[in-house]
């Protein structure tokens, strides 16, 4: 499902499947004009697959949405660690 | 999330794997998980916390408060088929109630073990009588189900 991972300084970042704006380090285009993607989602659509860095249970890993196929997903955004509520 | 945390036995025996997301790195979440959330919930966090800290997941899944720099309080249910079938999002102050998400997410599954034959009517809970939508039962809802069921 999803494999430790090596731990490092270099910033590890989430990128979205079919996001191109996402993906690591794509030079910019020199034509000053910036292409915006704009992604939405709904029900009844499938959710945008994903990879980013994640902890779990003493271990650092890469979790990529899609591996989870096969099972219900809850996925539940917040804030930040450390908030109140 | 400690709520999360606390009931997330009661998530596995539905079969439902948690994924939480924040700004925070993994090395964050790690803290936050050793140092305050495990003293809330015996053993600690059991799902994964992912790190999105450019914020590109949370942007994906219209999450993203570009002014703050946060995540919304967006909760999404996603059928074993890849596909959302509930999303919810909230502004930061007011956190969620997770009785209520398992409560569509068990209605979810009973449509899918009918293969889309039943229906879970307002209020709907394990047990409660479903609908079963047909020719039989346009104009007839009210012989089957009223609002004191809900």
């Amino acid at each position: 499902m999803s494999e430790e991972e090596a731990v490092s300084c270099a910033r590890v970042s989430s990128s979205v499947a079919g996001d191109p704006s996402s993906e690591t380090a794509a030079p910019a285009e020199s034509s000053g004009k910036q292409e915006v993607t704009v992604m939405s989602v709904r029900v009844g659509q499938k959710a945008p697959d994903f990879t980013a860095p994640a902890y779990r249970k003493g271990g650092f890993t890469s979790l990529k949405l899609s591996d989870f196929s096969g099972k219900w997903v809850m996925l539940c955004f917040y804030p930040g660690d450390f908030t109140f509520v | 999330m400690s709520a999360v945390a606390a009931n997330y036995q009661k998530l596995q025996d539905l079969g439902v794997e948690v994924i939480s997301v924040s700004v925070d790195s993994h090395f964050v979440h790690k803290i936050w998980n050793d140092e305050e959330l495990s003293k809330m919930v015996e053993g600690g966090v059991p799902f994964h916390m992912v790190a999105d800290q450019a914020g590109n997941v949370g942007r994906a899944y219209g999450c993203w408060d570009e002014s703050q720099g946060v995540e919304l309080r967006g909760r999404f249910i996603i059928d074993p088929d890849g596909v959302i079938q509930a999303m919810e999002v909230m502004t930061p102050p007011v956190g969620r109630k997770l009785a209520e998400t398992i409560r569509q997410i068990q209605a979810f599954q009973h449509v899918r073990a009918t293969g889309g034959k039943e229906a879970c009517p307002a209020g709907w809970e394990p047990g409660k009588p479903t609908l079963t939508p047909g020719p039989d039962l346009v104009g007839n809802v009210w012989k089957v189900w009223n609002p004191s069921m809900e």
